[in-house]
């Protein structure tokens, strides 16, 4: 089958001087990776320079990579039911460490539970089944955010 | 005898060629296919601690379940306890927590071991679930001989799809064959490898790749087991696989074919088995998970409805229907009912059991199992080069050198793309979006569960004979040094003294080393 076109819509980073350097991680045990390689390759395909750390990162190793690769955003994928006890440990890691990099979450959230996340310090959760759209909006909505908060 | 609704008396199968039955069982396993045996309606059940899942069990068989099939959690699956730091949000949360034997005998209590059949999803620490089973099942009176059921043990996949190892490949393949050698001296009635397509499927490969990649591991693993000094006939016959059923109707069912014919092919003229029994590719089949959606998830009954059709025309041996809820989180035990309902329906209501391969003859049918194949060889061609001749040492060089990852990776990514041009349509999707998401009930997991089965665990801890576990897991390193003992017998040792999981896994750890991937996107 013939490769689809790349969509070159999506790849406009003109509001930004240089590309959104984005740290993407699976955190702990979890090992479904078919989701975050989509999105690593999506982003790149939008112009964004992705650090693909892949499996059983801790908060420790995904926020020295932040701070060894000056990121501009955290992607984190969770497809095991643990996000309300380890996305909020992740934002409360790069607060301690005096950063101000966002954490995008993506995978199985249940809709009930992004609120919560939101309220934790989250800055967006793309849910199953968002289109490449939605995953490069929501990661430089949140980057925007965090140099302009409203 | 057997008759349409109508009262239409019907043959077992219909055709003048190939029969089912017959070599190399392309038609199927059995000449009478389903009227002889139902497929097992085999449901995958586990959450919470070992108690809770207990409960499910025994709601299954009392809906008329035929088999048990557990599900452990993340931590289980990596070896690791309740109690370690990784283990902290998943205990209990995707499948049952077991830590040490006391788990395990509450998991089975009341139910009879040598009445049911039990498959036990587990991979990097199958030796020690196994361990632990063979010792509930003894405590409570029940010989090993006489336990039936399949542990899944099937750890190359997990370096190419599912990403649940531990120790690096070699060493890990060693523990599977010391498995097989086990069960084929002691439990007769045992499958001791699921060798799995599913997780491949699931990752983003296509049908071939699933095909090609699953028989292509089933292979190493006969190689493995040879060089092990076992004759191929002796354990074969106790092989079995586990495919995953998609939505392409037509090329999942010439891909149960072609799997039938190519394992069949191989192992009577590559490794020369002679055992009827070892030519037989008989498989378990699960609905593919990926395929349900989020939005609009009512709508997932009736993609698993025809994903299942397609494994009973594909004469799967037992099937797991998904639950139309699991793309928000695992499913309640109304969606887990009208999931086996669904098998249900099709075994009684449609008739699609009453002929053997009933597909048989259709010119695409026969078209397309032919063209799986095909594609199949040439993925074997290029796993046996890699293996200079062997597919064992080619398993583990594709493992290596990123042929297995980058192939499923570039694979997922291209079907995203096709979705997200619009190219393929998923219904409620990115198409027939409109009509309002009723919001589903989902199952939801305490914390208290983490909570009740670290204080689980303490006293375990607490009431057992320390130097007991030190001295057994002294004898485990031990054996682990000297590559021709097996280790079964040493790991059942260490869980009748409760050495955890995580302690067994550690101590094998000090030997065999412990697998990280490089990243690769």
């Amino acid at each position: 089958m013939d490769e689809p076109p790349v969509d070159t819509s999506l790849s406009s980073d003109a509001e930004f001087q240089a590309p959104i350097r984005v740290v993407l991680a699976k955190l702990g045990l979890d090992g479904h990776d078919r989701g975050l390689k989509v999105v690593a390759r999506t982003l790149r395909d939008a112009g964004m320079e992705v650090i693909y750390l892949g499996l059983r990162q801790t908060t420790e190793s995904i926020v020295a990579a932040c701070e060894q690769e000056d990121a501009d955003v955290i992607g984190l994928s969770m497809h095991n039911a643990g996000h309300l006890t380890l996305a909020p440990r992740m934002v409360q890691a790069v607060d301690q460490a005096g950063l101000r990099v966002p954490v995008v979450i993506g995978g199985i959230v249940p809709a009930d539970d992004v609120p919560t996340l939101i309220d934790s310090g989250v800055a967006a959760v793309i849910g199953p089944g968002a289109s490449a759209e939605d995953v490069v909006s929501a990661v430089r909505g949140a980057v925007e955010r965090q140099i302009s908060p409203r | 005898m057997v008759e349409t609704m109508s009262g239409v008396p019907l043959d077992p199968s219909y055709g003048d060629g190939l029969q089912p039955g017959e070599y190399p069982f392309t038609r199927g396993l059995y000449p009478t296919g389903y009227r002889s045996k139902l497929w097992t309606m085999r449901m995958f059940a586990g959450f919470g601690t070992a108690t809770d899942t207990n409960a499910r069990f025994h709601a299954l068989l009392r809906a008329g379940g035929t088999g048990l099939s557990t599900a452990f959690d993340m931590p289980t699956l990596m070896g690791r306890d309740s109690d370690h730091e990784w283990s902290v949000g998943e205990v209990g949360r995707a499948g049952v927590a077991v830590d040490t034997l006391a788990d395990m005998e509450d998991l089975f209590a009341g139910i009879e071991l040598d009445k049911v059949t039990t498959s036990m999803t587990i991979n990097g620490p199958a030796a020690i679930c196994m361990a632990m089973y063979v010792a509930v099942a003894e405590q409570g009176g029940v010989r090993r001989a006489s336990l039936g059921g399949t542990i899944q043990n099937d750890i190359l996949k997990e370096y190419q799809a599912q990403k649940e190892y531990i120790f690096p490949p070699r060493p890990s393949v060693r523990l599977v064959t010391d498995l097989v050698r086990f069960t084929t001296a002691e439990m007769p009635r045992w499958h001791p490898i699921s060798i799995s397509g599913y997780h491949i499927r699931e990752a983003g490969s296509t049908a071939a790749q699933e095909l090609a990649f699953t028989l292509a591991n089933g292979f190493a693993y006969v190689e493995a087991a040879v060089a092990a000094g076992l004759d191929v006939d002796d354990f074969a016959p106790r092989l079995s696989f586990f495919f995953n059923a998609h939505s392409d109707f037509f090329e999942e069912i010439g891909k149960f074919r072609a799997a039938r014919r190519i394992w069949a092919t191989w192992m009577k003229d590559r490794y020369g088995a002679t055992n009827p029994k070892s030519l037989m590719c008989r498989f378990h089949t699960q609905t593919a998970g990926v395929s349900l959606t989020a939005q609009q998830p009512e709508n997932n009954i009736a993609r698993v409805a025809i994903q299942a059709l397609s494994a009973v025309l594909g004469g799967t041996q037992s099937l797991h229907t998904d639950s139309f809820d699991e793309a928000l989180a695992l499913p309640t035990e109304k969606a887990a009912r009208i999931a086996l309902r669904t098998q249900q329906i099709v075994a009684h209501e449609t008739g699609a059991a009453s002929v053997v391969d009933p597909l048989g003859g259709s010119d695409f049918v026969e078209w397309i199992t032919d063209e799986m194949e095909r594609q199949a060889n040439e993925i074997f061609d290029h796993i046996n080069q890699l293996g200079d001749g062997s597919m064992l040492e080619g398993a583990y060089a594709g493992i290596e050198d990123g042929y297995f990852v980058g192939e499923i990776a570039d694979a997922a990514y291209r079907f995203e793309r096709e979705v997200n041009a619009g190219r393929r349509i998923i219904v409620g999707v990115n198409e027939f979006t409109e009509g309002e998401d009723d919001e589903a009930t989902l199952l939801s997991i305490s914390h208290e569960t983490e909570e009740l089965q670290l204080k689980r665990l303490e006293k375990v801890r607490g009431d057992r004979d320390d130097e007991a576990v030190k001295a057994s897991l002294a004898a485990l390193v031990e054996a682990a040094e000297r590559p021709d003992v097996n280790l079964m017998p040493p790991i059942i040792d260490a869980v009748r003294t409760y050495a955890t999981e995580g302690e067994i896994v550690a101590a094998l750890e000090t030997v065999f080393g412990t697998y990280v991937e490089t990243a690769v996107v």
